[in-house]
């Protein structure tokens, strides 16, 4: 591929990465967020990760916050995060990047924590840390991405695999009399009180992922202004391990991730009229006397 | 009570709430915990206390959850601690292993209780195969530390912190039931100034754009570098083997019998090693404070000055007289006596023992060491 080429006011730091490779002249449309390392992306051909984790990066990028992120790497195909955000990162054990996220959001409120996190890190093995995450209403951001398998072990039945979904170990397909229903993230947690966003999008075209990063723009935000716990659900693909094409597992994912998982804003208390989760939370409970203690403090 | 940010002080506590004080007062300002019997007054100390000098108490939602919020603050740089009791030590076993293998320091408490499974909630030590050889999978060790009383409670958290800290790792205070719940005179450490405390370059605390990224991490997909990392971190482990063995030695300039014993039972020890004196025998206590690093070199000590038998004093089935075995390597015989399940033995008891070795007879057999009734014999 080309030297990608910007309009020429570049930033000094894509001046120094890339400067050497533009004439006079010549304008560059995209270049490389400066919240990515230099380091090539292992994921494999039409796996959605990539464009997500590139999405965050340009988040972080125009919210100017890189210099006071931390991001939470999980276990699963995006466990070499801390190698492709130019953030300072923390690789955590599979499922407790929130209680990892909470501790580090603890130490520095001021910092700007995200996880990165797959369907079996946050729905299966690290529940009880996403639900207590969200139900404290820890003031950090969550990116889910839900892409119904378990990627880096090979195609194993995720807590999101769909009703007769065949993977390496539901064989004969996802038998929900005996193994039960995928987990519905985004509506598990639009119950919580503590939860101030959550969102479920897609990457399957442009308009969806100029939303998903209009969504992930928010999430962040959120945090920076103190709103709550945000959490962007991505419905993914993952053609190596459903055994697809790049091209057919888009058009699975529309035929059958979509209608089983609706995009959509879930919870949004801004957008309920809120200030944040906490007077949300609040109103919900009005007629509890003992939850509206202290309410005038 | 006590109040933090305070130069030394002498006042009269419980052991688990000397730990909480003394933590606060080495810097800790951040605890997460799980409920759990007998350590539940430190958390308790720690909810009310921690609030008032700008720290945080959290009570997470489980024992794997705390230690995970523990690995992330430590991450950031904060001096971070979590404590629980013997079945709840297991689940932080995870997260020790990975805050090994990421190097990064905390402290965990655990005041046991009787074991396997959910065991009792009487004074135990029978998590000490657990704490010096592996709370967690993987290459690893931490600095264990034992104390004997409430004194050191306050003494040997503070110090954890700093090895902690020094040495990059994990480190455990492994009490007991009996110590946690007792209380005892003991003279506060003076608050640490903020300000002296080690500085973390390499924490997590967001770059400022004014340095390369931070990772905290602790997988290696090289074997090569994961050998490599391994290497580096055994020979910090060498260091502490060399520089940080601590025991107390008693009678031991010319004891032929040398009781070894930590924590509670050392107590117990202590007074039937005077008891053996009184009647003319050679007897003396060596008392790790170090269970690991185990103090090889007083047992160098001891039987360069003499001693021919060491007799382990534990509440466990025998645990570290394994410890002990590898110490003597031969040079002396080792016995054990320990009672299991939260029953302590009393200092007759381990008087008989020592009198056994002093007259030639092997001591205590297992599985029923002594001449004590079953439970059921005495009618429970």
């Amino acid at each position: 591929m080309p030297a990608p080429k910007t309009p020429v006011t570049l930033p000094d730091y894509q001046v120094e990465r890339i400067g050497s490779q533009i004439k006079e002249g010549e304008t560059i449309k995209s270049a490389r967020p400066h919240a990515l390392t230099d380091a090539i992306f292992n994921y494999c051909p039409g796996c959605t990760h990539g464009i997500v984790n590139r999405l965050v990066a340009e988040v972080i990028d125009e919210l100017g916050i890189e210099g006071k992120t931390v991001g939470i790497a999980p276990v699963g195909c995006s466990v070499m995060a801390y190698d492709f955000f130019n953030c300072d990162m923390i690789e955590a054990a599979h499922g407790r990047a929130p209680a990892v996220a909470t501790g580090v959001k603890r130490v520095h409120p001021d910092n700007v924590v995200f996880a990165y996190q797959g369907d079996g890190d946050l729905a299966s093995i690290g529940t009880a840390e996403t639900v207590h995450a969200a139900t404290r209403g820890e003031k950090i951001t969550v990116i889910f991405i839900n892409n119904a398998i378990y990627g880096m072990t090979g195609g194993q039945m995720a807590p999101t695999s769909l009703p007769n979904q065949v993977t390496q170990t539901s064989p004969y397909g996802r038998d929900v009399a005996t193994v039960g229903y995928p987990v519905r993230i985004a509506e598990l947690l639009s119950t919580l009180d503590g939860v101030a966003y959550v969102e479920r999008v897609t990457c399957d075209s442009t308009a969806h992922i100029m939303a998903a990063k209009r969504a992930l723009k928010k999430a962040f935000q959120n945090q920076i202004d103190g709103v709550g716990y945000s959490l962007v659900e991505v419905v993914a693909t993952c053609p190596t391990n459903w055994g697809m094409s790049p091209h057919d597992a888009f058009e699975w994912l529309r035929e059958n991730m979509l209608p089983y998982y609706p995009l959509g804003v879930y919870k949004d208390v801004v957008a309920d009229g809120y200030a944040n989760a906490a007077e949300a939370a609040l109103a919900r409970a009005k007629d509890c006397p003992i939850a509206q203690k202290g309410k005038e403090a | 009570m006590a109040e933090n940010n305070q130069g030394a002080e002498r006042v009269l506590m419980k052991g688990n709430e000397v730990l909480a004080e003394a933590a606060m007062r080495a810097g800790c300002r951040f605890f997460f915990g799980y409920p759990i019997t007998p350590q539940t007054e430190l958390a308790a100390y720690m909810a009310k206390k921690l609030p008032l000098c700008g720290g945080t108490f959290l009570q997470a939602e489980s024992e794997v959850a705390a230690i995970n919020m523990v690995y992330g603050a430590a991450a950031a740089g904060a001096r971070v601690m979590t404590s629980s009791s013997s079945p709840g030590v297991s689940l932080k076993g995870e997260g020790v292993s990975y805050m090994a293998g990421a190097d990064v320091p905390g402290v965990i408490v655990n005041v046991e209780r009787g074991g396997p499974g959910l065991g009792g909630i009487q004074p135990s030590q029978s998590d000490y195969f657990q704490a010096t050889r592996a709370l967690g999978h993987g290459d690893f060790y931490m600095p264990v530390l034992a104390p004997s009383t409430v004194q050191e409670m306050a003494d040997l958290i503070y110090l954890a912190f700093d090895l902690a800290d020094e040495y990059r790792t994990p480190a455990m205070i492994l009490a007991d039931g009996m110590i946690g719940q007792m209380m005892e005179p003991v003279t506060l450490p003076p608050a640490r100034d903020p300000e002296t405390l080690p500085k973390k370059p390499w924490a997590t605390t967001g770059t400022r754009m004014e340095r390369e990224h931070n990772v905290v991490n602790s997988l290696y997909l090289s074997p090569n570098k994961l050998e490599d990392t391994n290497f580096e971190r055994f020979e910090r482990y060498a260091q502490i083997k060399e520089t940080q063995q601590r025991q107390e030695l008693l009678l031991c300039d010319d004891a032929e019998i040398v009781v070894v014993a930590f924590g509670a039972s050392s107590r117990i020890a202590r007074t039937a090693v005077r008891e053996a004196r009184a009647k003319g025998i050679k007897a003396g206590l060596l008392r790790p404070i170090t269970l690991w690093p185990f103090p090889t070199k007083a047992v160098d000590q001891v039987i360069a000055n003499g001693a021919k038998q060491f007799l382990s004093v534990e509440l466990n089935m025998g645990q570290m007289v394994e410890d002990v075995r590898l110490a003597a390597n031969g040079r002396a015989e080792v016995s054990f006596y320990g009672r299991t399940g939260g029953v302590l033995p009393t200092p007759e008891e381990v008087l008989a023992q020592i009198e056994k070795l002093a007259n030639g007879e092997a001591s205590g057999v297992l599985p029923r060491p002594v001449d004590c009734p079953s439970s059921n014999e005495r009618g429970e």
